[in-house]
């Protein structure tokens, strides 16, 4: 499988996962999310952006308690929590939004 | 939510008229090349492809388990069709194909038995009619459909319950998954998450690093709530209690709430415990794909980290299959345990020891906490089938209740024939928790999703609790297909967390009422 972004073709396996995860441009998420239904705003980007800084650091997507601390401290308590973070993905934070930030996809009994 | 076509429940149960074929299209992806050799599984030469001669290492292989399993010969034997099992199986019910009936389940690896491995099979195999004694030729088209079927069973062993022999599909189907494995034909989603144990510690390949960064943001949680320092400790040298729990307990919802409430007793008992980062995972995917050497490795971690930590205890967690391993085999595949203290069961389920702790009156709980909620139980099928918790018979069943009961003052059982030992299975059991089965698991769901239903109408419940983390991320997926919501799961020690009042709790409340509201 495949996704076209930023005029370039990206490889991805059978789950639309990007194959090589350091290929990643904003384009990839971008392309990805429109093909689901689902266009980015700046509210999916404040996450995209945290998963990937989260990444970066550990090799691994936050927990989901990780994640919601975090955007209830940057967006405030009231989307500190996993209603506000369905809203916007609605497949499930851990898994649409990990992505369409290039993340592999999180593993096991989840 | 995507598109499938959703059941309907009833509220009385509802046996479906057959429709053929109705999930022959079923089937999960194939480990790549990649996987199958993590594994040390051999691949084809593309995935999904079966290997140079792979009937002869089919036909093989299934030799050698009717020899070292006589349990598996006896099921190939026994089978009378009489009928018991056929609607038996939350598949069965959920998709209405007959293949998902547990007797041509066990069928499709049958008449590949008969054909090779019976004088009349043989006999008639010759001439060219095996069907006319219920075998049939090992093509690459009965293979496939194997593959399918044998991917839309959940190990459960509901339907042993009510075969007059005792014949236990589940040991079928894993069986059959192990020599699908050898030809070529692996399970994706199983086998990419079994080498993660081994090289991370974990199946989420959730690293050290991450780990503690984790449980430290779970301490201060409950700090922020309770004014309490709890701590949840990571590879601590001389603790008492080693405590291996699913991964999902650290990474999701409702799982964290358990894991939280464990820390809680633990605190609250005065025990010294501690996580591991290389053993810090409770499942064990080798039962699902059936191949010993897998569910030993994993088992010989928990050991050699017991070892290394130098615990006297191990305590198990919630987690369904993890528990039927670790209660039946912990000895066998990775004993003797005699470096551990004597005097406690090796090893405890958690709920053991809470259930200790409130029958010594030690906790300080307080019921009320949980009165804005009314609950059931869901018997996992592995813990109800498979294992007890507790000495008595049937303490796998009593022990959780009185557990709920001890902490909530609201509960009422879902009907009887749906649990207990004839409870249904959740429908992401036995290695089918992944999302290229999505349609499975929503119509696999369906008779336990009818009888909360009816439960939730009749006797107003408004939460499930369970006590394994498959169950409950299932639940978490499909509660919203069936009209109901996800956050309706609940974890059973997250019922204890939120009941127990720690010592020294609520002395700062007013001041973190605010941090409360947030967490
Ligand atoms: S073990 Fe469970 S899932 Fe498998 S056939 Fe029997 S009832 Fe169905
Ligand atoms: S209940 Fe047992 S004997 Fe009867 S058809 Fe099913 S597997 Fe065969």
């Amino acid at each position: 499988m495949a996704i076209e972004a930023n005029g370039k073709t990206f490889e991805t396996d059978e789950e639309g996962y990007l194959a090589n995860l350091n290929e990643w441009e904003p384009e990839v998420a971008t392309a990805m999310a429109l093909a689901e239904d689902c266009p980015l705003t700046d509210e999916h980007w404040d996450i995209i952006n945290f998963l990937r800084e989260y990444y970066e650091e550990y090799q691994i997507a936050p927990a989901v308690r990780v994640l919601t601390k975090a955007v209830g401290k940057k967006l405030g308590k009231d989307k500190g929590n996993s209603k506000y973070l369905y809203e916007l993905f609605p497949y499930g934070p851990g898994k649409q939004a990990c992505k369409y930030a290039g993340l592999p996809k999180p593993t096991g009994c989840v | 939510m995507a598109d499938y076509e959703i059941p309907e429940t009833h509220e009385f149960p509802i046996i479906p008229s057959i429709m053929e074929g109705a999930m022959a299209h079923s089937a999960p992806f194939v480990a790549s090349e990649e996987f199958q050799t993590a594994m040390g599984f051999p691949s084809g030469a593309e995935t999904g492809q079966l290997i140079d001669g792979w009937k002869e290492k089919f036909l093989e292989l299934l030799e050698e388990k009717l020899g070292k399993y006589r349990s598996l010969q006896v099921f190939m034997d026994t089978c009378v069709k009489c009928g018991a099992c056929t609607d038996k199986c939350h598949y069965f019910i959920g998709t209405a194909d007959p293949k998902n009936m547990p007797v041509a389940r066990q069928d499709l690896i049958r008449k590949i038995y008969r054909r090779y491995f019976t004088f009349a099979g043989k006999f008639f195999g010759k001439l060219g009619i095996p069907g006319f004694v219920g075998a049939a030729e090992l093509t690459e088209e009965a293979v496939r459909e194997m593959y399918s079927y044998y991917h839309q069973c959940s190990e459960c062993r509901r339907c042993a319950v009510f075969c007059p022999f005792g014949i236990d599909t589940a040991e079928v189907t894993m069986a059959a998954r192990d020599i699908l494995s050898m030809i070529g034909m692996g399970q994706k989603y199983s086998n990419q998450i079994i080498p993660k144990i081994h090289k991370i510690g974990n199946n989420l390949g959730l690293p050290e690093a991450a780990l503690a960064d984790t449980l430290e943001g779970l301490e201060e949680e409950i700090e922020d709530e309770t004014g309490v320092k709890v701590r949840l400790p990571l590879d601590e040298k001389g603790a008492d209690i080693l405590l291996v729990t699913p991964s999902a307990d650290f990474f999701a919802e409702p799982h964290v709430d358990g894991l939280m409430g464990y820390a809680k007793v633990f605190h609250a008992a005065g025990v010294s415990w501690t996580i591991s980062s290389l053993a810090s995972e409770a499942a064990n995917f080798g039962l699902f794909i059936g191949n010993y050497e897998a569910m030993r490795n994993i088992s010989l971690r928990i050991r050699d980290e017991a070892k290394r930590l130098g615990v006297k205890r191990i305590i198990f967690g919630e987690c369904g299959h993890a528990w039927r391993v670790a209660y039946n085999h912990l000895n066998t595949l990775a004993g003797p345990w005699d470096f551990l203290d004597q005097n406690y069961p090796i090893p405890q389920h958690i709920l053991e020891f809470t259930k200790d702790c409130l029958d010594r009156d030690i906790l300080n709980i307080d019921k009320s906490e949980n009165d804005h909620m009314t609950l059931t139980f869901h018997d996992s099928c592995n813990i109800a089938r498979a294992s007890r918790i507790g000495e008595e018979p049937g303490s796998q069943f009593t022990t959780p209740r009185e557990v709920i009961k001890a902490v909530c003052n609201n509960f009422h059982d879902m009907p009887i024939e749906t649990i207990h030992d004839q409870t249904f299975c959740c429908g992401g059991g036995g290695g089918l928790l992944t999302d290229d089965l999505m349609e499975l698991r929503i119509k696999g769901a369906l008779p336990r999703m009818e009888a909360l239903k009816n439960t939730v109408a009749e006797k107003g419940v408004t939460h499930m609790a369970a006590i394994c983390a498959i169950c409950k991320s299932q639940f978490t997926k499909v509660l919203p297909y069936y009209g109901m919501t996800m956050d309706q799961i609940v974890s059973v020690h997250q019922l204890v967390s939120s009941a127990i009042i720690l010592e020294g709790q609520g002395e700062e409340a007013e001041e973190s009422d605010d941090a409360e509201e947030s967490a």
